[in-house]
C-alpha cells in the first residue's frame, strides 16, 4: 500500500522500509512491525536485532502498554479499524505527549480524507493509503482551516494565543 | 415596524479569526456536498460528516440544524432565521431541546448556501450533531437573574470554541452534551448532561468551578455524578479535556447503546473516574498548554457585559386586565435591576407543536426584542423564548404584541408547557408519535383556570426510548413505544431536570393513543385530592408513591377486565 509521510512540513510519496510481520511468520532480515502480543512475547529477541522495530496497535491497546521500550521504537502503527472508531487520535496525543515519543506514528485502516487533518494535529506523521488518496490531497486537507482554537501536540500557535499577539 | 433599526445586543462577536473559522468550515462542508453528489462519498463515509455540520436525514426529507449557542440570539440572527425558514424550508422552524433551530425540510443541494447565510449573521451548523462535542446550553436567565454567581456565558463561549473541532475529540464513541450554570437553582437540566460545570464559590470565597459527569437520557437513564467540587477557574478546560480523554480512551465501542459516558462511569464506578481524569488533568496542568489566562476570561466576559440599565424606572407591574396578570404570574420572572423584569414567551399555546414558530412570528419577536429587550432572545431546554431584560413598564405593550402573534399562554411552567420531541412526524427513529399526543394533552388542560389550580406540572413527551424529548425528567412523563405496529404510550412519575433531579419510574403497561390524556387527568385529579399545603404534583408524588396514581391510571382498564 503506498505510503504517505510529512517530512519538513510537506506530504510526500514515501518508500516503507517496514515489513509488517504477522504473529506466526519468521522475521525476515532488516526493520519489521509486529502486534503488540508478539512484541510482548519476543521483546528481548526483538530488541537485540538492533533493527528498526514498528509495532502495531489496535485500537483498543493503550500505548502505555509499552511501558519503557516505546522509546525503543522507531514506528508506532495506529488502526483505525472504522473510521468512526476515534480513540487512535487519542493514543497518537498521549504517544507524542505523556510518553514523549518521536519515531513515526502511522495511520493504517479505514481513514477519510476528513480526518487527514485532525490525525495530522494529534501526531501522525504517516499514512498507509488507498491508491485515491493523493499527496494533493493531504496538502488540501491540512490548509482547508487556516487556525485553530486548541492546542495539540502539533505545537500550533492557537487562535487565542494570535489574538493575544494582535 | 423596526427591521431597519435592528439592536446589537451584549453577546460575544466574531472576529477576524471566528469569521475566517466559519466561513473556512462553511466551504470545507461544501466541499464534502460536492464529493457527495458526484459519488466520491458513500451516503456511510458522507454521514459522519454532515453530521458535524447538522444535517440529519429524516423521515421525509434532510433536517438541518443550527447552532444558537449558549441559547442567545440577536434579532439581527432571529431575522436570518425567519428568512432560511422562508427561503429554503416550509416558511417554519423548530426549538429544540438543546435550544438550537432545526428546519425539517431542506434539500442537500441548498445546505452550503444556507450555511453561507448563516456565517453572515456570526452563526454556524458546527458539531450540532454526530459524536461530537455539541452545542453547549445554559441557564435562560443567565445574565439576568439576580440568583447566579456571575453571569456563565462567557464560560459556555469558551468551551465552544475550544470544543470547535478538536481534533481529538471528533470522532467519540458517541454525543458529548455540555450544559453550564451559575445558581443554585438548575433551569438547564445539568445534571442529565453529559458533562456539566456549574459557577460556584469555595470557602474562601473564590469563584471556579463545580464540574459533573455521567448524566444522561436514552435508554439507560443517569444523573451525573460530582467529578470535582471546585476547578479553579484557570483550569477549567484543563479539567474539561481530562474528562473527555479518559471517555474517548476508555468507552466501549462495540455496542451503540453502551458507548456514553454515563455508562463508563456507573461501569467503572465514579471513584474511579475520578481516579483517571484527576492523573489527565494533573498532567495537563503541568504542561499549561489549556490554562486559561484570566485576561481571556475577561476579555471574553467583556462582550456579555450586562446592557446599560436605565435608572429610576417605576419598579412596580401595572394593571392591564385580568389575561395580563395571569400571564405576569407563570411567564415574568424577577430580574437583578430595579424595574426590569425576565418574560418568557412559551411557545407552547395549546393546540400548537411545542418549539414551532413561522417566519412571521420570528421577525414579529425580532421586532419585540429590538423595542422592549435590547435587541435580545433566549432559547430554553424547554422549547419556550425569553425576553431577559424588559422594562416593568412595557410589560403590558409586550404582553399585547405576543397576543396578536398567538404567543401569549400564560402557561410558563404549567401542564399545557409540554416538551415534546418531534417523534414519528418526522423522526426516523421515532415508534410513535409525540406532537399529537402533547397538543391532545394541551387541549384537555386548556382552561387556564384549572391549569393555574394545578401549578407546576411539566409534562415531557418522546416518541421512543432514546428521551429527545426527556420524558425520564418529567413531573409526568410520556413515552411512546410500538406495540406489533401500534403506537402505546407508557407513564412515567417522579422525574425531574431541575435542581432536584430525579429519574421517573414507569408506571406499567403502556395505554392507547386515546387513553392517555384520560390516564394523564386521572392522575391530576388524584394529586389534586391528596396534596397537601403548597405542594407541586412532584412533592405529592414523592410522599404518597406510585402505588395511589397507579390505582386510579389504570381505572378503565380495571373496570373493562372485571366486567368482561
Amino acid at each position: 500500500m503506498p505510503l504517505i509521510r510529512v517530512e519538513g512540513g510537506k506530504a510526500r510519496i514515501a518508500t516503507d522500509s517496514f515489513v509488517a510481520v504477522a504473529d506466526d511468520a519468521a522475521l525476515p532480515e532488516g526493520a519489521v512491525t509486529v502486534s503488540l502480543a508478539r512484541f510482548q512475547k519476543e521483546r528481548d529477541q526483538l530488541l537485540a536485532r538492533n533493527t528498526p522495530i514498528g509495532v502495531k496497535l489496535q485500537s483498543s491497546e493503550n500505548p502505555e502498554l509499552l511501558g519503557d521500550d516505546v522509546n525503543r521504537l522507531s514506528l508506532v502503527v495506529l488502526e483505525f479499524p472504522k473510521f468512526r472508531d476515534g480513540r487512535a487520535f487519542s493514543w497518537a496525543r498521549m504517544l507524542r505527549t505523556r510518553l514523549g515519543f518521536t519515531g513515526e506514528i502511522r495511520a493504517v485502516g479505514d481513514f477519510l480524507y476528513d480526518q487527514v487533518n485532525y490525525q495530522r494535529r494529534v501526531g501522525f506523521s504517516a499514512w498507509e493509503v488507498r491508491e485515491h488518496f493523493t499527496v494533493e490531497m493531504f496538502e488540501r486537507a491540512f490548509h482547508e482551516m487556516t487556525n485553530v482554537y486548541q492546542p495539540s501536540t502539533d505545537g500550533r500557535k492557537t487562535i487565542r494565543e494570535l489574538r493575544a499577539e494582535r | 415596524m423596526l427591521n431597519s433599526t435592528a439592536v446589537q445586543p451584549n453577546m460575544y462577536r466574531y472576529d477576524e479569526f471566528d469569521r475566517k473559522f466559519v466561513g473556512e468550515r462553511v466551504e470545507q462542508f461544501a466541499y464534502q456536498v460536492e464529493r457527495r453528489l458526484k459519488g466520491e462519498l458513500t451516503e456511510d463515509q458522507f454521514k459522519p460528516l454532515r453530521l458535524m455540520n447538522g444535517l440529519y436525514l429524516q423521515l421525509h426529507a434532510y433536517m438541518l440544524r443550527i447552532a444558537v449557542p449558549y441559547g442567545t440570539l440577536s434579532s439581527r440572527q432571529v431575522r436570518k432565521l425567519a428568512h432560511i425558514a422562508r427561503t429554503y424550508d416550509k416558511n417554519f422552524g423548530h426549538f429544540t431541546t438543546r435550544t438550537n433551530m432545526q428546519f425539517n425540510w431542506i434539500r442537500l443541494i441548498d445546505v452550503p448556501a444556507i450555511q453561507r447565510e448563516l456565517a453572515s449573521v456570526e452563526m454556524h451548523c458546527i458539531q450540532t450533531s454526530g459524536n461530537c462535542v455539541r452545542n453547549t446550553t445554559a441557564d435562560q436567565f443567565a445574565g439576568a437573574t439576580d440568583e447566579e454567581i456571575e453571569d456563565p456565558r462567557p464560560l459556555a463561549e469558551i468551551i465552544r470554541q475550544w470544543s470547535s473541532l478538536h481534533p481529538e475529540f471528533v470522532f467519540l464513541a458517541r454525543k458529548f452534551k455540555i450544559a453550564v450554570g451559575a445558581c443554585k437553582k438548575d433551569r438547564a437540566a445539568m445534571q442529565w448532561h453529559d458533562m456539566a460545570v456549574q459557577v460556584v464559590k469555595n470557602q474562601e470565597g473564590r469563584t471556579g468551578y463545580l464540574v459533573m459527569a455521567g448524566g444522561g437520557m436514552g435508554r439507560t437513564p443517569y444523573i451525573a455524578h460530582v467529578m470535582k467540587e471546585f476547578v479553579e477557574r484557570e483550569d477549567i478546560l484543563a479539567y474539561l479535556e481530562a474528562v473527555l480523554r479518559v471517555y474517548n480512551q476508555d468507552s466501549r465501542r462495540d455496542n451503540i447503546h453502551k458507548q456514553r459516558i454515563k455508562i463508563l462511569i456507573n461501569t467503572i464506578g465514579p471513584e474511579e473516574m475520578r481516579r483517571r481524569v484527576e492523573r489527565e488533568f494533573q498532567e495537563l496542568k503541568k504542561m499549561g498548554t489549556l490554562t486559561l489566562p484570566k485576561a481571556e476570561l475577561d476579555r471574553i466576559a467583556a462582550y456579555f457585559a450586562p446592557p446599560a440599565f436605565e435608572t429610576g424606572l417605576p419598579d412596580t407591574i401595572p394593571d392591564a386586565g385580568p389575561d395580563f396578570a395571569n400571564w405576569v404570574k407563570t411567564n415574568v420572572n424577577r430580574h437583578k435591576a430595579p424595574g426590569y423584569a425576565i418574560a418568557t414567551i412559551t411557545l407552547k399555546t395549546p393546540g400548537q407543536v411545542p418549539g414551532d414558530a413561522t417566519a412571521e412570528q420570528m421577525e414579529a419577536i425580532a421586532d419585540i426584542m429590538d423595542e422592549f429587550s435590547v435587541g435580545e432572545v433566549r432559547v430554553t431546554h424547554e422549547q419556550n423564548l425569553v425576553l431577559p431584560h424588559v422594562r416593568k413598564k412595557d410589560l403590558p405593550a409586550i404582553h399585547a404584541r405576543l397576543k396578536a402573534l398567538d404567543f401569549a399562554a400564560p402557561n410558563a411552567g404549567l401542564i399545557t408547557d409540554i416538551i415534546a420531541c418531534p417523534g414519528l412526524d418526522y423522526c426516523d427513529l421515532a415508534n410513535a408519535r409525540s406532537i399529537p399526543i402533547a397538543q391532545k394533552i394541551a387541549k384537555r388542560f386548556e382552561n387556564l383556570d384549572r391549569q393555574h389550580e394545578i401549578g407546576e406540572l411539566k409534562i415531557k413527551i418522546s416518541g421512543c426510548i432514546n428521551a429527545c424529548g426527556h420524558h425520564h425528567a418529567g413531573h409526568i412523563g410520556i413515552l411512546g413505544v410500538d406495540k406489533k405496529g401500534v403506537e402505546f404510550y407508557q407513564l412515567l412519575l417522579g422525574g425531574s431536570g431541575a435542581e432536584d433531579s430525579a429519574i421517573g419510574t414507569i408506571m406499567g403497561p403502556g395505554f392507547g393513543e386515546h387513553e392517555i390524556a384520560d390516564a394523564v387527568e386521572r392522575v391530576v385529579g388524584l394529586y389534586l385530592k391528596e396534596r397537601k399545603d403548597g405542594e407541586r404534583f412532584l412533592d405529592t408524588y414523592r410522599r404518597i408513591g406510585m402505588e395511589p396514581f397507579k390505582n386510579v391510571a389504570y381505572q378503565e382498564q380495571l373496570y373493562a377486565a372485571y366486567t368482561g
